[in-house]
């Protein structure tokens, strides 16, 4: 029509309106309309349930035996994380060393305690007296002793399960480590080791913190797992939250009403681990901008507003 | 270029390095005199990165030596023999030796002033206080004093740039490696940093550069040095070289760049 490239003014300038288009799912309305309907069911019927006992649920929520409990299992997830990450940053520092037995050692560790079940290793920490009966220090390859311990006596269940629990969680944090720390540009090594750093002071103030971005998410998870395979103990007779709630239901049969009794408290623990660990996420995402991902879409309302830089 | 009387600052001599079967550095001697500005080009490939790297021992050698400041890097001379120095005297060389990346490198989880002040803090034990405002100086001087809480994520390839020199500068060094310092930029930040590098041969800072940039090399440059294939073809003063290239390599590369 008129010359390429200038175009009548009007046309481009105006704004018009946008209408967004309306589109009319029925098969989205009727999908909505059944699980609306089956979760009104679901909770009636729990509700009114004869069978559920909601007034022992009630009445043992805070017995003072399951609030003993529920402290060992925060104390067994609390110990055996922080013990389990530096066991498995030390691991993995090993494993990425110049040096054949050291990383032999490491590799012989995880490969171990990955390999085999946690029920099992639980359950020969807790017998390990079958094996040594004393433990003790001195020289080894049968040198005298200076002290010496009855197994039995040092190792209680509480012992056994953090034993168990701490060992099996470094294996497993060696990896998320040494995933961690392969994932910051070797750039970075460089810059810090022309700045004259040693190779100590590169890993803590350069490698280590970057690798914790991404280090922290899948670490969040093993911790929000451990908080619920700590039950494992129980086999061990651990003491811990899912131990008291066997040992009440024994005495009462009130099998359903405790373990609801024993969900409830490890849901409220992961829900704060869960907003605790988009606290952390955040804090070691400094310098990278933006929300972490889906999980702080999630937790938005629980945010303050992101302060402007 | 260098003085018979007085002792250049850098001093490397006939340096030879391989990457398995592929030697990138073929006995490479060359002289930098206190203040000297030193520009390196060539085609890539042609060793000049390496060889500014072997400088600061971020790559070992294989054969040769070089000194810094009357000190052998790297080694110490004992009855003969070259003894591989402990990594604690290696880092003490490295403190005094400036390095600027083409990729900055910067340390994106601390904020500039955080970046400029790493250094100091961790190397030379200086207290918090003396490195922030050791900090604040360093990158008044390069001109972004307003941008020192920002983290490297928001600031520009020029900006970043310029924060890593800063860092560099912190540590005092007694020269300064700048390893292609322009070629990850957009064209229209390359000036503000040519600019800080400008200002330091001014000051008389003794700087070896790998570069492009051939106005920079004519104008700020002392002496220029053309490599090709592992080996210094060419050197001389900047604007003969690039006006009157003697020899044929030298000539076709610098058909192909200016």
């Amino acid at each position: 029509m008129s010359t390429a490239g200038v175009l009548p003014a009007e046309d481009d300038a105006a704004e018009l309106p946008v209408v967004p288009a309306r589109t009319v799912r029925p098969g989205r309305w009727v999908a909505a309309a059944a699980a609306t309907l089956f979760l009104a069911w679901l909770a009636y019927t729990i509700i009114v349930s004869p069978n559920l006992h909601w007034d022992v649920v009630v009445g043992n929520q805070f017995d003072h035996r399951i609030l003993t409990g529920l402290w060992v299992t925060i104390a067994l997830t609390v110990v055996s994380m922080t013990v389990g990450v530096l066991l498995g940053v030390l691991t993995a520092v090993m494993q990425l060393s110049g040096n054949v037995v050291l990383r032999g050692a490491a590799s012989l560790y995880t490969w171990f305690f990955r390999g085999t079940p946690l029920l099992v290793q639980l359950i020969f920490w807790f017998n390990f007296a079958l094996v040594f009966p004393q433990i003790g220090i001195g020289i080894p390859f049968g040198g005298p002793k200076l002290v010496e311990w009855q197994t039995n006596a040092l190792i209680t269940p509480f012992v056994a399960g953090l034993l168990g629990l701490t060992i099996n969680e470094g294996a497993y944090m060696s990896e998320i480590v040494r995933a961690g720390i392969n994932a910051v540009d070797p750039g970075q090594r460089e810059a810090a080791e022309a700045l004259g750093m040693s190779h100590a002071q590169v890993l803590r103030r350069v490698v280590l913190p970057q690798a914790m971005r991404v280090i922290i998410p899948p670490t969040g998870n093993q911790f929000i797992s451990m908080l619920k395979t700590t039950s494992m103990v129980s086999v061990i007779a651990g003491a811990d939250l899912l131990t008291v709630a066997q040992h009440i239901y024994l005495d009462n049969f009130e099998v359903i009403a405790l373990l609801i009794v024993a969900s409830v408290w490890y849901l409220l623990l992961t829900t704060i681990a869960s907003v605790g660990q988009h606290f952390v996420e955040k804090r070691f995402n400094r310098g990278h901008g933006g929300l972490p991902r889906r999980i702080g879409r999630n937790l938005l309302p629980f945010t303050r507003r992101e302060r402007l830089v | 270029m260098s003085t018979a009387t007085a002792e250049p600052m850098v001093r490397i001599r006939s340096v030879r390095k391989r990457f398995g079967p592929l030697e990138v550095l073929r006995g490479v001697s060359l002289d930098v005199p206190d203040s000297g500005v030193v520009c390196v080009i060539g085609p890539s490939g042609s060793g000049k990165s390496t060889l500014l790297r072997c400088v600061n021992r971020l790559e070992t050698i294989d054969a040769g030596r070089i000194w810094v400041d009357g000190e052998l890097i790297g080694y110490r001379e004992v009855g003969g023999r070259l003894h591989a120095l402990p990594p604690r005297e290696l880092n003490r060389q490295r403190a005094k030796i400036g390095m600027v990346f083409q990729r900055f490198h910067l340390f994106p989880h601390r904020t500039a002033a955080e970046n400029v002040a790493e250094g100091p803090v961790t190397v030379q034990g200086m207290g918090k206080r003396q490195a922030r405002d050791l900090a604040a100086e360093l990158l008044e001087r390069v001109g972004l004093a307003d941008r020192a809480h920002h983290y490297p994520a928001q600031l520009s390839g020029g900006q970043q740039q310029r924060v890593a020199i800063a860092r560099s500068l912190a540590m005092r060094p007694k020269i300064m490696l700048f390893d292609e310092p322009t070629s990850a930029l957009d064209p229209e930040l390359v000036q503000e940093v040519l600019a800080v590098m400008r200002d330091l041969a001014e000051g008389g800072m003794t700087m070896i550069v790998v570069t492009h940039e051939m106005n920079f090399a004519r104008e700020v440059g002392d002496h220029l040095v053309f490599m090709d294939d592992g080996a210094i073809v060419e050197q001389g003063v900047p604007r003969e070289v690039l006006a009157e290239p003697r020899h044929e390599r030298t000539r076709a590369f610098l058909g192909q760049v200016l």
